[in-house]
């Protein structure tokens, strides 16, 4: 745990199972006069998840635009599985971008295609896997989080809810390493919220895929942190995790461009009652 | 005058972006990954879309330009001559720049909404996270899509537009039909004909660049699409008027 000053990671050794999948050294980023990012450093270990929280505008949702390589740090270093990104160009950022799902707010899905052409959309266009393959792989994603009998609905007859969840079969359906969700359950019911939750739960815990969740509803983040999902014969329960697991879930508060605290649900709760800040939005 | 700098700086930057995105854009047609699909799909869009506005422009403009040179060549006594002043004003000038204006309000306008909304809802940036780039995906194929068929459907209002003319030469200003078919002929030269196919390919191609650029740079969500669509369609206009008038002079001195 540590509150307000980070020391920088080290720049990540490429591959190995124990080295950062996502390394943020040093990153700042300014639009014109308005600093979002002073200086924030932190690394994801992979098949770990990090947890955003902050205020609108405190810049969550800027670290995963940086991660994706959508915006550009001022200063800094961005690596991803070991690879500098904050200096590559669009080309070199395609490659980098196998490895990477992300889930837009409200989804993002194009409105003109069906779901099957929203969750295929990368084996689609950009691989050449055979049509047939394609489409198996579109089921086996939709079958995964429950949405197999909506494929060839178009978004615009889907809730809120079920939109966020084809937005993460979209994400997976290419089988990256890391996904990242940027406020996934915002403007949810908590039920609905639960559902969207247990797919990011799921795809950790089953497929090992390392998250980072960008979100400012608490009760979310808490279920991420410290839920596990676990096979039960053909059915998959989300049950509460062990303290280890927990562990492998860190929270990271934002704050004046700051990362303010950082450390796993047991020490967020631990440094409430020394912050007032945090105290105040955790209330 | 800071207000004049700051103007004009902006007016520069602007520029440059439209010249760098489109450069980009036209990279993208001769490189790969090039989306065959969607380039078909623009070809409908725009082709097959813009046909009943563009046959319909055509046809009446050929027909008002008929009704107004038949009552001037009367004063002369050479009403038989209407076919060539159809013709020649068509061909040359109207069918061409018509076409332009219409696909400036048609495709211009709906090219910023689209890609406008994609921006404001995240869209593009979901296709940049995707591993696909937006301008070889949605601009080079739309750039390609308008600058092969706006010279088709120039041809298309250029038909329509002397058939236009035909019916009001026969029907009200009674001239016979093989009369006006022979003073349209009569009035085209080669050149003429070249400058009509040839000045299409530079509207179709500044009316999508248009649309596509200022679509892509929409900000502030659906108020915004509302204003980049407004801005696509004057932008675009006012470009078909001045492309045309750039150049006019500089096919006159190639081809004549």
């Amino acid at each position: 745990m540590s509150l307000l000053t980070q020391a920088a990671p080290q720049a990540p050794a490429a591959g190995g199972p124990d080295a950062p999948v996502v390394v943020f050294k040093n990153v700042r980023l300014a639009f014109d006069d308005k600093v979002i990012l002073k200086d924030v450093s932190f690394e994801l270990l992979a098949g770990h998840t990090k947890i955003f929280l902050g205020a609108s505008g405190s810049g969550k949702s800027t670290i995963l635009k940086l991660i994706v390589g959508l915006l550009k740090p001022d200063a800094g270093e961005i690596y991803i599985n070991g690879h500098r990104t904050d200096q590559m160009d669009e080309l070199e950022l395609m490659t980098i971008r196998h490895d990477l799902g992300m889930v837009f707010q409200e989804g993002a899905l194009f409105d003109s295609l069906t779901v099957a052409e929203n969750v295929g959309y990368k084996l689609y266009e950009e691989t050449d896997m055979p049509l047939a393959q394609v489409r198996s792989r579109v089921q086996e994603v939709l079958g995964f989080i429950g949405m197999a009998q909506f494929i060839d609905r178009m978004p615009s007859e889907l809730s809120g809810g079920q939109r966020r969840r084809v937005a993460i079969a979209r994400a997976m359906a290419a089988k990256p390493q890391i996904l990242l969700y940027d406020e996934a359950t915002t403007g949810l019911d908590p039920i609905t919220a639960d559902t969207v939750d247990d797919e990011i739960i799921k795809l950790r815990d089953l497929e090992n895929v390392s998250s980072i969740v960008v979100t400012h509803q608490m009760r979310d983040a808490f279920r991420v942190a410290t839920h596990a999902a676990v096979r039960d014969g053909d059915k998959v329960q989300i049950v509460p995790a062990d303290e280890e697991k927990c562990e492998e879930a860190e929270f990271i508060m934002l704050r004046d461009g700051l990362i303010a605290f950082e450390g796993h649900a047991g020490e967020l709760r631990a440094a409430v009652s020394k912050d007032p800040y945090l105290k105040a939005f955790l209330s | 005058m800071a207000r004049v700098e700051q103007w004009l700086k902006g007016a520069v930057l602007e520029v440059q972006e439209y010249a760098r995105l489109t450069w980009s854009a036209i990279r993208g047609i001769f490189s790969r990954p090039f989306y065959f699909r969607d380039v078909i799909e623009q070809f409908e869009a725009i082709g097959i879309g813009s046909l009943s506005v563009v046959l319909l422009t055509g046809f009446f403009t050929g027909a008002a330009l008929a009704l107004q040179s038949g009552m001037t060549l009367d004063k002369f006594g050479a009403r038989s001559l209407v076919g060539s002043l159809v013709s020649a004003s068509m061909i040359k000038e109207l069918g061409p720049v018509l076409t332009g204006l219409m696909l400036a309000g048609r495709v211009g306008s709906g090219i910023a909404a689209e890609l406008g909304s994609m921006v404001v809802t995240d869209q593009i940036n979901a296709l940049r996270a995707l591993g696909t780039d937006p301008i070889r995906k949605l601009f080079a194929p739309r750039l390609l899509a308008g600058f092969l068929m706006a010279p088709l459907l120039t041809v298309v209002s250029d038909a329509s537009g002397l058939f236009g003319g035909w019916i009001i030469a026969v029907f009200n200003l009674h001239v016979a039909g093989g009369v006006y078919w022979q003073s349209v002929q009569d009035a085209l030269y080669m050149g003429d004909v070249w400058m009509g196919l040839i000045k299409p390919f530079f509207l179709g191609f500044v009316i999508t660049s248009i649309g596509c650029v200022v679509g892509l740079r929409t900000t502030g969500g659906t108020q915004g699409v509302g204003r980049s669509t407004t801005s696509a369609v004057v932008i675009a206009s006012v470009a078909v008027i001045a492309v045309d008038f750039f150049v006019t002079p500089l096919l006159i001195e190639l081809l004549y």
